[in-house]
């Protein structure tokens, strides 16, 4: 008998809108933008949020789920039902309703929570989707509302609009595939037939990379399957194996060449490798290169684990998911080092085109710098904050190159018992996924993200782009230690780029390991078990689980909803299989897979630089000179980034971002207690200056490195005991010298690391940041500058001894410590007085180790009031900025600051020379000090005041600056105040 | 009396300040179990072991259907009789920023021990909603008691302590409710300026950051033993948790932490 299929499904949809009085603020924001991009007829703007519910729901029911959505007080909803609606509603102007939805399959956060609670409290609810509705007034001209929908109300890489009302009659996605294994053939293919494969597929395989796999395989006698290429493309992507600056290059500089076998390891880590030698006993290093992050000593309990990764492709076509997923990641890295980092504090740095901009000089393709640092910002608070997981420590820097490529470093510091450092996977172990489901997001994120973005990135590779769920990370974050607490597993690992193929492919590297990939838990059927092992969906965690142990593993699991799944067991084959619906869809070897890859060649040379001096004005009014430099957008306040951000989660904040009398002045580091039982502290900072390395890239990475130190010094850190971090973003490096400048700053790293004793743990690289596009017919390259991040984690025995930069007492006296050389090139002076030319800091090792232990010993000995470390603006920012943030003045002579050569004036203020701080110390501990410092250069320049003013007086007694803090605070303040 | 109360932190998923409540707890002598919803839903009971309930900060459920809403749910349906009885029993119960969100949408405030009533629905006339300036913010508060009845706050005249919310704004559906809270001594504590004055005028983003009706950051029950404030007491149990404490004489404990010391106190 035929029976009668149950009537359609019913959708249903919720309109919620402000209630007077309360004020529709999207419609705000919407209105304000607009009239930012120019469009002055967009005065009208309401909006609503729709939320789409499909099921066989009666009119009480639906009314009880518009009570849950709506807030009573300043809220209002309507209820209609979509599946019946006729085509033509006469009571909208279709011209003036806009509906934002995201694409199908996109993470809708708000979405799933409602349908989980929906189903929770019983009702036959089978799909939720949320809308955001916009109506634009009469006068609004259509031109202006497309210009609006393009650039303030949807992001086309993952949403979708559609003008006038709705009318689906359906949000149910996914659909049931047959089960069809595919073979690539390569069998005979020419070579360029080999590339049309690795180009269409997005593989980003070269030739002699395609030629190894051809071969491979005919050893087989067969061709691959598409799972097996892709996964050998994943494994051997840039993004995964970091094959060029763990490759071979011929490097020349100056007539002289030099050949690495592998340049990262003969340098950088090489540095690394010298120092615990040189510590012997005390090494302090735990795990160095070969985690998921870096880890060291801490305390009697803990160790200490950092990782900086960028997430810059995602973030410059999609800045909200991109900075949210690279968070996100860069927390599982640290939960998936060892066997489980506890993460207590997030580090971001962000690199972007100047947000002044104008519109009509963005290149085709490319987001306005102002966008994506609003949705970068965004994506990090919306992450971290959700988490609970404070971030405390950042930058951002602005240049127009950053224009296509803008760059995103997220960070994470975490803590992890002793004796939890190591991972080991057994074969017979179960592989065992939990965490967020698995769903198209992110396929071919791996490999993307090692090709050059254009213009057309953004219709390509739309599938690239996602949105993370903190929560369902928080929740992974919670069970992970819960049961490497009870020691329920032996390795685990994060899914990132590559997802379970990276994953799986890196745990059963020494082992083996076979995959039944039918028992991943989706998101929505219809995915094949190609895009099941490929898939970048966020949340997702890879465990090796012995057999008797996953019955309790799972349990923990289960007591806090954290989905759990036997995805395979761990072998002693060292073949990766993979088997779908018990058929077998891949068989490669993992030799193949991790030490196949054939060696890349590539050359490098480095040019270095003619010194032009710069050449100085005449009757420059340094007042003026000082404002700008304050203002300017790398040096002015972020206060309207750190105050989005919970920086005091976790109750350990000890240094905040922001110090002083009124919470505002600039922290050199952070400092959080992650131990409440311990008085030790970790000291988060991070250098970065891009301006140096177009004079020359050495001085740069060590200049980086020395703010790094500096910065932690400033506030308490031991100089003895600072890991720090690399992180190159760099632009194509097939070109000789783009990688030359990145070979010579490796080797300003490695430099800089042995003098100061100060270690690499771990790093990571973004190569390619370059963005072509047609301008007149001509093609157009966008390379970003060298682009060299130090992160450093430094360690303080007793926070109580932490030291901030605010001037404290009036009658104090103020130190400088340190040389100030004539040393201007690529300085905020000549940025903001638009000059060029001059020398590079560099840094006299032998002077700044001795300057960096006598600040140490002031501090363990509590002689110091304030200290604030000497970087961009040099002498004149830093005294300014500590002015105000104590809210005192300053009387400042330059008649005895130790230099190099004779300076101008100009030089003493704005040189920015390394390795120097200001200090403010008490009268009665000005001997103690001077004694302290007497092998150091060091001189009194004067003293603190009550006079609401800045004075600084050269040698020959003339003012050079004579501001009042609140005109210097202003100035630093207004710039980045967005609103 | 047991002089040493056992308190229950309930966390839900999303929940992440649980760790630093529980530790302000312990350092104020409590005997504290960090406890997960589904536990306490699956045997309510438990709720019977404890004199002290708090809700800790988070975001519980991503608060992606408004602040705290799906967690009140869930206590309204899943342990509604309990909380009745332990809101009935001599007890004390607290919700901070989040938990706050929760006490309110659960209706637990401003109703509190006399007048809550379980069930699935209610009329609810207050809110907290969207900061005014439609951010996610995060800056120190000074404050001043106006609840001489709540337990939590005896002897707290002033207090400085951190928030970090979007959605802290206190909104009321009619002025009646917001007298009725004057009336009753209600309003626990106020956001204040510099000269620890506030009255019903709201102040500037730097003194009330989310623009709260009467610069309203917490309220109380009649009663006094429930309390619900948006800004952070455990985030000050240390001097040096304070932003300014580089240039401030006081070291050891932090103010906050007499919040929960006067809820420990009180079963002494």
């Amino acid at each position: 008998m035929f029976v009668q299929k149950s009537s359609a499904v019913m959708l249903w949809e919720i309109e919620i809108t402000a209630q007077q009085p309360y004020v529709d603020r999207e419609a705000n924001r919407v209105v304000s933008e607009s009239g930012g991009l120019g469009c002055s007829t967009i005065t009208q703007v309401a909006s609503a949020r729709v939320f789409l519910v499909e099921g066989e729901l009666d009119l009480a029911q639906v009314d009880s789920i518009r009570r849950l959505l709506t807030d009573p007080v300043t809220e209002q909803a309507t209820i209609k039902r979509l599946d019946l609606e006729s085509s033509t509603d006469s009571s909208e102007s279709e011209q003036a309703q806009v509906n934002v939805l995201f694409k199908p399959g996109m993470t809708d956060n708000v979405a799933y929570s409602t349908r989980r609670e929906l189903q929770e409290r019983g009702l036959p609810v089978t799909d939720v989707a949320t809308c955001r509705r916009y109506w634009f007034d009469a006068s609004a001209e259509n031109s202006e509302i497309q210009r609006t929908i393009a650039k303030t109300l949807a992001n086309d890489a993952i949403e979708r609009v559609i003008r006038g009302p709705l009318q689906l009659k359906t949000i149910a996605i996914g659909h049931d595939v047959p089960f069809e294994l595919k073979t690539v053939k390569l069998a005979g293919l020419s070579d360029e037939e080999l590339m049309t494969i690795s180009r269409e597929n997005l593989l980003s395989l070269s030739l002699v990379e395609m030629h190894t796999i051809q071969d491979y395989f005919a050893k087989l006698n067969r061709d691959p399957t598409d799972i097996e290429l892709e996964t050998v493309a994943q494994t051997w992507s840039e993004h995964c194996s970091h094959k060029t600056l763990a490759g071979r290059i011929r490097y020349t500089e100056g007539g002289q060449t030099r050949q690495f076998e592998n340049m990262l390891k003969e340098t950088i880590f090489a540095a690394t490798v010298q120092i615990r030698k040189q510590l012997g006993e005390n090494d302090w290093c735990v795990s160095v290169f070969k985690d998921n992050a870096g880890i060291v000593t801490f305390n009697d309990k803990y160790d200490a684990c950092f990782k900086v990764e960028t997430h810059n492709r995602p973030s410059a076509l999609e800045p909200y998911g991109g900075a949210n997923t690279g968070i996100g990641g860069v927390i599982r890295d640290c939960l998936g080092t060892g066997l489980g980092g506890r993460p207590v504090a997030n580090t971001d740095v962000f690199c972007f085109a100047p947000p002044e901009t104008p519109h009509s000089e963005l290149p085709p393709g490319v987001l306005h710098p102002k966008t994506i640092a609003r949705g970068v910002i965004s994506g990090v608070r919306d992450y971290g904050n959700r988490m609970g997981i404070p971030t405390v420590n950042g930058a951002v820097y602005f240049d127009d190159r950053y224009i296509g490529n803008p760059l995103v470093f997220c960070g994470n510091v975490a803590v992890i018992p002793k004796g939890k450092s190591e991972k080991v996977v057994s074969p017979g172990e179960y592989i065992v996924a939990i965490g967020g489901r698995t769903g198209l997001d992110g396929i071919h994120g791996a490999t993307f993200s090692s090709a050059v973005l254009t213009d057309k990135s953004e219709e390509t590779s739309g599938g690239a782009v996602q949105i993370g769920n903190a929560i369902t990370e928080k929740m992974v974050a919670d069970v992970v230690l819960k049961a490497r607490d009870r020691n329920l597993f032996s390795a685990i690992t994060d899914c990132g780029a590559g997802g379970f193929s990276s994953a799986i492919g890196e745990m059963g590297e020494e082992t083996g390991a076979e995959v039944w990939l039918d028992r991943a838990p989706l998101k929505y059927s219809g995915l094949s078990y190609m895009e099941i092992w490929i898939s970048e969906a966020q949340e997702r965690m890879v465990l090796s689980v012995p057999k008797e142990k996953w019955e309790e593993f799972e349990q923990v699991c289960a007591s806090e909803g954290v989905e759990a799944v036997i995805l395979g067991l761990f072998t002693d084959t060292k073949q990766l299989v993979l088997k779908y619906q018990d058929q077998l869809v891949g068989n490669v070897a993992m030799a193949f897979l991790h030490d196949g890859r054939p060696p890349i060649i590539r050359d490098a040379t480095y040019t270095p630089k003619e010194s032009t001096a710069v050449s100085l004005p005449e009757g420059i009014d340094l007042n003026q000179t000082l404002l700008k430099t304050l203002g300017a957008p790398n040096v002015c306040s972020k206060e309207w980034i750190i105050r989005q951000y919970d920086h005091e989660v976790q109750g350990g904040s000890v240094v905040k971002p922001l110090v002083g009398v009124k919470h505002d002045g600039p922290s050199d580091a952070a400092v959080v207690q992650p131990d409440f039982d311990s008085p030790k502290g970790l000291v988060i900072s991070n250098g970065m200056n891009p301006h140096y390395g177009e004079i020359d890239p050495y001085w740069m990475a060590i200049s980086a490195v020395d703010e790094a130190i500096r910065n932690c010094v400033a506030v308490g850190a031991d100089p003895q005991k600072i890991a720090i971090l690399d992180n190159f973003c760099w632009g194509n490096t097939d070109r000789p010298e783009t990688l030359g400048a990145l070979v010579r700053s490796a080797l300003g790293c490695q430099q800089a690391a042995l003098e100061f004793g100060t270690p690499f743990v771990s790093g990571k690289d973004s190569l390619h940041n370059e963005f072509t596009y047609e301008k007149d017919g001509e093609t157009q390259v966008v390379s970003i500058p060298y682009s060299l991040l130090i992160s450093a984690l430094g360690q303080i025995d007793e926070i109580e001894h932490c030291v901030t930069m605010d001037l404290k007492s009036v009658e104090n006296r103020v130190a400088i410590v340190g040389t100030t050389r004539n040393e201007l090139g690529g300085s905020h002076f000549n940025l903001v007085e638009n000059l060029s030319g001059g020398e590079v800091p560099i840094v006299d090792f032998a002077e700044a180790r001795k300057i960096f232990a006598a600040i140490y010993t002031a501090h363990n000995q509590q002689l110091i009031r304030s200290c604030h470390d000497l970087s961009e603006g040099g002498l004149a920012v830093a005294a300014a900025e500590m002015a105000f943030a104590g809210e005192l003045g300053l009387d400042l002579s330059l008649e005895n600051i130790p230099y190099s050569s004779d300076l101008e004036d100009i030089a003493l203020l704005f040189a920015e020379s390394n390795s120097r701080f200001l200090i403010e110390v008490t009268p009665e501990n000005v001997g103690q000090i001077e004694t302290l410092f007497k092998e150091v250069p060091f001189a009194w320049l004067g003293e603190v005041t009550d006079s609401s003013e800045v004075s600084i007086r050269n040698a020959s007694g003339d003012v050079l600056i004579n501001q009042n803090i609140a005109d210097l605070k202003s100035a630093w303040q207004k710039t980045l105040a967005w609103g | 009396m047991s002089s040493t109360p056992r308190i229950c932190v309930l966390r839900a998923p999303g929940t992440n300040s649980d760790h630093e409540t529980c530790y302000a707890f312990e350092q104020a002598g409590g005997k504290v179990d960090n406890v997960h919803v589904f536990e306490l839903t699956e045997s309510p009971e438990r709720l019977q072991d404890y004199q002290i309930l708090c809700i800790p900060g988070g975001f519980s459920y991503g608060d992606d259907i408004g602040a705290g809403v799906i967690f009140a749910g869930q206590i309204r349906r899943k342990m509604g009789d309990l909380l009745h009885a332990h809101l009935q029993r001599d007890t004390l119960t607290l919700g901070i920023c989040n938990g706050f969100q929760v006490l309110l949408k659960s209706g637990i405030l401003p109703n509190g021990t006399e007048d809550w009533t379980p069930g699935p629905e209610f009329e609810r006339e207050a809110t907290l909603t969207w900061n005014n300036n439609g951010k996610y913010t995060a800056r120190w508060v000074k404050m001043v008691v106006d609840s001489p009845q709540n337990v939590f706050l005896k002897g707290i005249e002033t207090i400085e302590m951190p928030l970090a919310h979007a959605e802290g704004k206190l909104c009321v559906a009619n002025e009646d409710l917001l007298n009725s809270w004057k009336a009753n001594r209600q309003i626990a504590v106020r956001y204040c300026d510099d000269s620890h004055s506030a009255n019903d005028e709201v102040l500037s983003e730097e003194y009330n950051p989310n623009g709260s009706v009467a610069n309203i950051a917490g309220l109380s029950d009649v009663s006094g033993r429930v309390l619900g404030l948006m800004p952070h007491p455990e985030r000050f149990i240390k001097a040096t948790h304070h932003p300014s404490w580089t240039r401030r004489p006081e070291r050891g404990p932090g103010d906050g932490l007499k919040l929960f010391q006067n809820a420990v106190n009180y079963f002494a």
